[in-house]
């Protein structure tokens, strides 16, 4: 693949990144003329750039973990484009494909599954480099370089062993070493500690902060945890229902979250004090059904301020301060 | 003062494994007062769910209770035949699952699964469970038109609402909540706890929430009793516990905990990992990751103290607690020697 020739184009950048899911077929819609599509992303434009830990904060089904999928070609866009680096990704395939998997990788959430449990540590490790057809004699170095680099022990200590006798923490850090051995500009980590416990969670998110700072790698970081987003990453986007919402410098965003939604995500986080607030949540009721996506704002039936014009107005995304955008009428 | 409505004394459970006898409880001690809400918290493996299921009398096949008493209402249900048993589940204690996804029957509508526990384990008639339904549907705050519904036209938090509803079908004495917001999102999370603490408040439940979360705990109990490896190391009201910890691994987690509150600061794990059960270690078993670790503490298992007001401690260096509380706010103190 070509190499970015300014410094100032972003690594990675989205523009009107859709992808629509079809519902399961069923023998009746052969008699029906469309069926309604689920819009998981829908018109999401985002940049990264090098060097840049980025937040994917969202609940469930929000469509954050799709978004990282399209970003990592895992899964095709139904439109919009993507560019790493400058190059479309769409058109990648062959040896152009390859050298895109080399620098754009995967950390996977749940460390007891993302291992084959019949390959040993060193095995797993060495996986990628084998996949990419990286020469041989450098293996082990490499290996090496990647364990050292989320703070475990040199590979001869993990000698033989299988997945199953580390803990959960020694296997999540493999994980991101696995992905950290083909050297990549970025990486995608969803949700990467939330099937840890917490006495090791802290562990594995300072390597992650150390990797990001000392190898100036890239990283999407997707999670429905606010502290951890905050812990890790410079910037934030919001999603709800596949959009983005609201995006800016993760402090500010924390210190005046600006969308309602953010605003009642972030009053219904709990904290370790009994001296929390407990008021009601500004919010009503559920998350609306992603399927067939209405007119209008896709946050307003769950939304105190809610006006009529946000019935048939789609907010758009906005600038309304220097980094910090919202897609709301009401800002 | 009223006596507690559940007095768990030294209770042990033993699983029989591929790898031998593993003591997955090991001489648990804690009460339960009428009207409060007890955490029961700490890390996966540390034997919290296993308590929470001898409580109920589900345990897995593989385990049986090896010594200790569970006083419930003056009586202990460990020596109590299992028809005895049966009579208790549902109607004295109840259980509010992780998942209520599995847990309802998604051939069935809602409203049938109310009526059967409300018709087969209350006694009631049909006219009067389905009346008592659509009370407890309102309570939950979930719109009684919907009982005819099936669980797959509910989404999670409704369907977590149906089995706290369920749970409460039967007015019991203890409900037993395991991980009851775990799977769900920060603001159905939120709604689900409020919930269960506005119920708790108004018929002055008796409950045990078992959680891994310490912020679910902060948020709506009245006591939390601390568990690692099998053991009780730390118990008191809520607040002295996350204030005042006394206990290392409490320390610790405060340090390893993202807050959103307070300024950024650096997260500090805790060294290691929990021990293997099967061969645990001899003297106190936080022993191998505890930084303030002494010679006793290898060899010596420490007892649970009492320290009034429900504060107990499981800890050789109980008495140094304010002293080593400061020490453990630097994150120095927890680098791996």
């Amino acid at each position: 693949m070509a190499t970015g020739l300014s410094a100032t184009t972003p690594l990675v950048e989205a523009r009107g990144l859709t992808k629509r899911f079809a519902p399961p077929a069923r023998l009746t819609d052969m008699f029906r003329k469309e069926r309604a599509h689920t819009h998981a992303v829908n018109k999401v434009d985002l940049t990264i750039s090098r060097g840049e830990s980025v937040g994917l904060l969202g609940e469930s089904g929000c469509g954050k973990t799709t978004t990282g999928r399209l970003l990592l070609k895992l899964i095709e866009p139904s439109a919009g484009d993507i560019l790493f680096d400058g190059t479309a990704v769409s058109g990648l395939a062959g040896p152009s494909l390859i050298d895109f998997r080399k620098r754009a990788q995967l950390v996977f959430q749940n460390p007891f599954d993302a291992l084959n449990p019949r390959f040993t540590i060193e095995r797993a490790l060495a996986e990628p480099l084998v996949n990419t057809g990286v020469d041989r004699a450098t293996h082990h170095d490499k290996v090496e370089r990647a364990l050292s680099q989320v703070r475990l022990p040199p590979l001869a200590r993990f000698e033989g062993l299988f997945p199953h006798q580390l803990s959960g923490g020694q296997l999540q850090r493999i994980v991101l070493a696995r992905a950290l051995v083909l050297e990549p500009d970025f990486i995608v980590a969803d949700e990467p500690v939330s099937m840890l416990d917490v006495s090791v969670r802290a562990g594995v998110l300072n390597v992650m902060r150390e990797v990001r700072s000392s190898l100036g790698l890239a990283a999407l970081y997707i999670s429905h945890d606010l502290a951890l987003v905050r812990y890790v990453c410079s910037r934030t986007l919001v999603m709800y229902l596949g959009r983005i919402v609201e995006e800016g410098p993760t402090e500010d965003l924390l210190k005046s979250p600006l969308h309602p939604y953010t605003r009642a995500l972030m009053k219904a986080v709990p904290v370790p004090r009994v001296d929390q607030s407990r008021d009601p949540l500004p919010i009503i009721g559920n998350v609306s059904d992603a399927r067939g996506q209405p007119k209008g704002c896709s946050f307003r039936d769950r939304c105190p301020l809610a006006i009529a014009r946000c019935a048939d107005d789609e907010p758009a995304l906005r600038s309304v301060a220097p980094g910090r955008r919202v897609a709301c009428h009401l800002l | 003062m009223e006596p507690p409505v559940l007095d768990v004394r030294n209770l042990s459970i033993e699983y029989r494994t591929s790898r031998g006898i593993v003591r997955a409880v090991d001489g648990v001690s804690f009460s339960v007062p009428k009207g409060a809400i007890v955490g029961l918290v700490g890390e996966s493996g540390c034997g919290k769910t296993t308590v929470a299921r001898s409580i109920t009398g589900v345990l897995h096949q593989s385990a049986r209770i090896a010594g200790g008493e569970l006083v419930f209402k003056g009586k202990d249900l460990v020596a109590a035949p299992e028809k005895e048993w049966l009579e208790k589940r549902w109607r004295d204690i109840s259980f509010i699952p992780q998942s209520a996804m599995n847990s309802l029957d998604p051939v069935y509508r809602i409203g049938a699964q109310l009526e059967e526990v409300l018709v087969h384990r209350g006694g009631r008639t049909r006219a009067e469970a389905r009346s008592r339904s659509s009370e407890l549907f309102d309570m939950v705050g979930l719109n009684p038109a919907r009982l005819d519904e099936y669980p797959h036209q509910f989404s999670g938090g409704m369907r977590q609402r149906v089995a706290i509803a369920l749970a409460l079908a039967l007015d019991p004495g203890l409900v037993i909540a395991d991980e009851p917001v775990t799977a769900l999102d920060v603001i159905v999370q939120r709604q689900i706890l409020d919930v269960i603490r506005d119920l708790q408040r108004k018929l002055s439940l008796s409950m045990i929430l078992v959680t891994h979360d310490i912020s679910v705990v902060a948020y709506v109990s009245d006591k939390v009793v601390v568990m690692y490896a099998g053991r009780v190391v730390e118990t008191g009201s809520t607040a002295d516990v996350l204030e005042r910890p006394r206990h290392p691994y409490m320390m610790g987690l405060t340090n390893a905990f993202p807050d959103l509150d307070t300024a950024a600061h650096d997260l500090v794990p805790i060294d290691g990992s929990p021990p293997d059960l099967a061969s645990p270690p001899s003297g106190c078993r936080f022993a191998p990751r505890c930084p303030f670790l002494l010679p006793r503490c290898e060899t010596d298992d420490p007892a649970s103290a009492a320290l009034g007001e429900g504060r107990s401690v499981a800890c050789h260096r109980a008495p140094e607690a304010d002293d080593l509380r400061a020490r453990a706010k630097e994150s120095a103190t927890w680098l791996p020697a």
